[in-house]
Formats: C-alpha cells, sequence, structure tokens
C-alpha cells in the first residue's frame, strides 16, 4: 500500500499529465479531469482490488466504470501510471490512430476501458449490469462508478438508480462528483438539482458524504466507509464534493476550463505549480 | 416450380419464446432481461425454468440496454425484449456507444415489429428500426419469415459473438421452413429457381412472395424467390448469382422502403452489377390503426403488389 505522500506525489503528476496532454492538442477536458485526480489516483491504488494486468471479464477483481468520459485525460494517466499501458502513449491523446481517443473506448483495445463514455449518463446502467454479474459468478468483488453532478440531469440515471435500490444491488458504489459545474455554468443556473443526497436516500441507497473530496486522507476514509456498507441490500453512492480544475489556482472555482485548453504560458504557470514527481511522459 | 404449403400459423415471437427456452436449457451463459412486456415477447418458458437468470428492468429501455451492455462482462450472454420501436429508436444512443461501439456480446430481440402490430398505431408500429440498426457498424440485422426460422436464428445467435438485432412480430403467419433447417447467419436460402424475376423477400413478406411466384407461375413467369432472413451482413452473392440468370429483380419488406433490404440490395447492385428493382415496403410514411391484414394491403405490402411490382419490373428489363 502506498502512503499518503506517495498518492501526492502521483496525483501531481496526474495533474501535469492532464494539462500536457490537452494542451498538445488543444482541445479536451482538463477540468473536471484536475478535479478527479486526487479520487481516481487513490482508488486505483489504495482503494481497488485490482489483478495484474487486463482482461475484459475482470472476475474476482474490483471493477470501475467512468461515465462521464469526457474527463478522459484523468482516466487515462491514472491508468497508465497503475500500469494498464505505457506512460509514453499519453503523448498520443486524441491524435490520429490513438488509442487514446477523445473520450475511452474498448474500440481500439485500450487496457484499463471495458465501455465507451462520453455521452453522458450511460455509465451507472452499464456498471449494475456488470454487477449483477458478479453476483451470479459468486464474485464479491465490488464494481465501482463515477458520475458528473451535470450528467444526473440524464433521466437514464434515474431509471439506474430506481433498478439499484430495486433489485438490492449492493455491490456497487456510484460516485457522484460534485463540483457543481457544467459546461454552460453552476449547475445551480443550468438546472438546479436540489439536493442529490436527498434524491439518492429517497431512492433508496446508502449515501456517504465525502466534503473534501480533493484530500487524499478523506477520501480513503469515505470510500472504506462506503466500502463497509455494501453487502448490506442497498447501493451505495459517494457524494465527492470537489473543486474543478483543482491544483492549478487559475483553473479553481470556475467552469471557464471545462473544456479548454491552456496556451504555453497558461501551461508553464500550471506545471510550475505542480512540479515533476514520477517523471513526465 | 417448388411449391410451398403450411398446415399450422404461428407468430414469429412465439419461435423466439421457443428459441430462448432451448438455450435456457443448453446454454448456461444466456441471460434474458425484459422492459415490462414477458407475455408480448413470450419470454415465459425461460422464466419459469430460469427465474435466476431472468431479469425484469421495468419499464426502462435505456437502462435495459445499458445493463445488458455490462452484463458481458464477466461473460454472460445477455438477450434483450421489447417491442422494436422500444428497443431500437428509443434507444438508438444506449445501443450505439455501449453496445455497438462497445463492441459488447448482446442480442437485442424485438418484437411487433412493422406494421403487423396493429390496431395500438403508429407510435408502436416502427418501419425504420432496419435502417437504424444496419447503419450501426459490426451490427447484424436478421428479420426471420417464420417460427420455425425464428427459432432458428434466436439459437444461432447465441453462437455468434458479437451484437446482433434479431426482429420478429405478432401475426400468426404460415410456418412453412422446416423446423431442423440449421440457421447460418447471412446465408440466403433460395426458395424457388426462377428464370424472369428475382423477389427477395425478408420477415413476414418471405410468404407473400411465395404466394406471388404461384400467380406468376400460373401466368408463364418464373420467379426466382429468396428469403434473405439476415439483412446485414447481406449474401450478396446470392442476389448476383439470381439477377445474373433474372435480369430484374423485387425487394419486399415490412419496413421503410428508406433506409431497409430493398436499399441494401440496391447498392450491392448499383455498384456490381446494375439491375431494374423495384421496392415493396413502405414509403417514407408512419402507420396506423387497423387490423394487420388491412394495412398490409393498404400499405402494398402483400402478394398481389409484389405480382404488380414483378410485372412491372419484368417490363423494365
Amino acid at each position: 500500500m502506498p502512503n499518503t505522500q506517495q498518492l501526492e506525489d502521483l496525483t501531481t503528476q496526474v495533474r501535469r499529465d492532464i494539462i500536457r496532454m490537452v494542451h498538445k492538442v488543444n482541445s479536451g477536458h482538463p477540468g473536471g479531469s484536475l478535479g478527479c485526480a486526487e479520487f481516481l489516483v487513490t482508488l486505483y491504488n489504495e482503494i481497488m482490488d485490482r489483478k495484474e494486468g487486463f482482461d475484459m471479464d475482470g472476475i474476482n477483481e474490483d471493477l470501475f466504470f467512468l461515465s462521464n468520459g469526457h474527463i478522459s485525460p484523468v482516466f487515462y494517466s491514472v491508468l497508465a501510471r497503475a500500469g494498464y499501458f505505457p506512460v509514453e502513449e499519453l503523448s498520443t491523446f486524441r491524435l490520429i490512430d490513438s488509442r487514446l481517443q477523445g473520450h475511452p473506448t474498448t474500440h481500439e483495445g485500450l487496457p484499463g476501458v471495458r465501455v465507451a463514455s462520453g455521452s453522458l449518463g450511460q455509465g451507472m446502467s452499464v456498471a449494475l449490469g456488470a454487477a449483477e454479474v458478479k453476483k451470479m459468478n459468486g464474485d464479491k468483488s465490488i464494481v465501482y462508478s463515477l458520475h458528473g453532478d451535470g450528467e444526473l440531469q440524464e433521466g437514464q440515471n434515474w431509471e439506474a438508480i430506481m433498478y439499484a435500490a430495486a433489485k438490492n444491488v449492493d455491490n456497487i458504489i456510484s460516485t457522484i462528483d460534485l463540483n457543481g459545474q457544467q459546461i454552460d455554468g453552476a449547475t445551480d443556473d443550468v438546472l438546479p438539482m436540489g439536493s442529490i443526497k436527498g434524491k439518492f436516500e429517497a431512492f433508496g441507497w446508502t449515501v456517504i458524504e465525502i466534503e473534501a473530496g480533493n484530500n487524499i486522507d478523506a477520501i480513503i476514509k469515505g470510500m472504506a466507509e462506503a466500502k463497509a456498507k455494501t453487502g448490506q441490500g442497498k447501493p451505495v453512492c459517494v457524494l465527492l464534493k470537489t473543486i474543478m480544475g483543482n491544483g492549478i489556482d487559475f483553473m479553481m472555482h470556475t467552469h471557464e476550463w471545462h473544456g479548454k485548453a491552456p496556451n504555453d504560458e497558461q501551461l508553464a504557470i500550471g506545471l510550475a505549480q505542480n512540479p515533476e514527481t514520477l517523471g513526465d511522459y | 416450380m417448388k411449391t410451398y404449403t403450411y398446415t399450422e400459423k404461428k407468430d414469429t415471437r412465439s419461435g423466439f419464446g421457443a428459441g430462448l427456452a432451448e438455450l435456457g436449457r443448453t446454454n448456461p451463459d444466456v441471460v434474458a432481461l425484459c422492459a415490462d412486456l414477458t407475455p408480448s415477447l413470450k419470454m415465459g418458458e425461460f422464466i419459469k425454468e430460469n427465474p435466476e437468470r431472468f431479469f425484469q428492468i421495468g419499464i426502462a429501455e435505456a437502462n435495459m440496454m445499458g445493463i445488458a451492455a455490462g452484463m458481458t462482462i464477466g461473460g454472460k450472454i445477455p438477450f434483450t425484449g421489447t417491442f422494436a420501436n422500444f428497443a431500437t429508436g428509443r434507444v438508438y444512443d444506449q445501443i450505439r456507444q455501449s453496445i455497438a461501439y462497445s463492441g459488447k456480446n448482446v442480442k437485442i430481440c424485438a418484437s411487433h415489429a412493422g406494421l403487423t402490430l396493429g390496431e395500438d398505431g403508429a407510435t408502436h408500429q416502427i418501419l425504420e428500426d432496419i435502417g437504424l440498426m444496419k447503419m450501426l457498424p459490426g451490427m447484424v440485422v436478421i428479420n426471420p419469415c417464420d417460427f420455425n426460422q425464428t427459432k432458428a436464428a434466436t439459437i444461432a445467435i447465441a453462437e455468434y459473438e458479437g451484437p446482433v438485432y434479431l426482429r420478429f412480430g405478432r401475426p400468426s403467419v404460415p410456418i412453412f421452413t422446416p423446423a431442423d433447417q440449421k440457421f447460418e447467419i447471412g446465408k440466403a436460402i433460395q426458395l424457388t429457381e426462377g428464370t424472369d424475376v428475382t423477389i427477395v423477400a425478408t420477415g413476414h413478406l418471405v410468404w407473400e412472395a411465395l404466394e406471388a411466384s404461384k400467380v406468376l407461375n400460373e401466368q408463364g413467369i418464373s420467379a426466382e424467390v429468396i428469403n434473405i432472413h439476415t439483412i446485414k451482413p447481406l449474401d450478396e452473392k446470392a442476389i448476383i448469382d439470381s439477377v445474373t440468370k433474372t435480369g430484374c429483380i423485387v425487394t419486399a419488406e415490412e419496413h421503410n422502403i428508406l433506409g431497409g433490404l430493398g436499399e441494401s440490395v440496391a447498392r450491392t447492385l448499383a455498384t456490381q452489377k446494375p439491375t431494374p428493382q423495384e421496392f415493396i415496403g413502405t414509403n417514407d410514411t408512419f402507420g396506423e390503426s387497423g387490423t394487420p391484414a388491412q394495412l398490409m394491403d393498404k400499405y402494398g405490402l402483400n402478394s398481389a403488389s409484389i405480382v404488380e411490382k414483378a410485372l412491372a419490373v419484368i417490363k423494365r428489363k
């Protein structure tokens, strides 16, 4: 198990990867990626029980599904640095003939990805299917999924949320990235969703809140609590309160960097705020 | 001319139900999902015999497609069941991203396709589903013609690795294919030999094409009838070989002519062997309420229309 400092160092490196990837192709989604860096680094390196290598079926190992596929930069960086594919391949992000498509896909055979995502609202249903099969197979491992808060405006989520509770799918932990931002502005301005916690609870889920969603210790504690709640007849939701653009001061607390790449000067500032720890790709 | 008779009529959806039940007994990886239409899809036998392998999703087709995609992870072969309209148009993006683009081994099984749904009317009578599904890269599209062939197709698609759209219907139609006929995906079946005109038909129109060939035969016209149960991948060779003999073709389907079997045939012929072609299908229109027979007559999806188009296309040779 890595210690907190090692996870912090990895996160810093992941942040560098994210902004270098989107800068190079002048496209991609740095804001949400940075906001979820601590979470995904911690999930893959501390929380999930993973096997060596990659096979699609993932039997007897924890699975992760990224529903908000636009935060592919953080997903790719975390996967590469967890050993699923060479970190050098991060330099091909969004380029022609790359396995690192703009949004994650299985189509090019990238290890670590089990379903395409990008068109929002579909990931929880897929995660539920995988969770149901784990139960059928007598496989005790857990299915994790990540969703944007704005993404909950897609109706399919609520079909899935209703199903999970009705069918007692209690081997799933779905995390909602509560950064309060979406492309057009604050979620409260675009389409206020009221109490997301209240909605999940009303639908029959166990809800765990992580207030400091960019703090690795808080994530470890919250996810351990979530895991302890699995197997009790109810699906588990983690409300992860994050700061969009976290770790790069001018990208924080705004939706402006949802889908915009930094220019040369902005990249330099961002990299200076996140000194190299494990070596750039 | 080889002639076909029948002693029994059954709905093709019951062929699906029988095939699924058989798979329940023979293939432990097969799981079934339904969005609140189990009696309509004739899934009862599978459910009764394999309750642990059946998933009632409720009226939530988008969720059903996603769950089915997820169930392939871990080795299951999911068969989803709902009406053709809700199995395609309603969930096109879910199928596109989570199933087709993701290369998932999901079998999308769709009943009540086309006009023969009858009285429920246009909201439920999809005539665009073949087009929607055949446009998806990698999607296999199958529309069998009777009970036996639908049962055989259901069993066969479990052996095929990859996404499949299986389309069938509600009305009772003659059973004329052999119960023991093996179903080969993408392999057309020549039903009659002929020299004057080729008639390729899919689904419920195959029997109508056979009826038409009898009428044509009485008029001294030799029609070659081909059952195209698999619209994608299309058996191009069977079609080209046939029109090489006959020199003209009529395509027949219970579907919009925009995007259906006829268009696939036309593209094949235009690029490989330009041939006069006439189309039987609905023409850029929605359906409406009525009995299946009334609707098929009103929209020209019957043997009389096939005869008419055959006579017309022969003149264009």
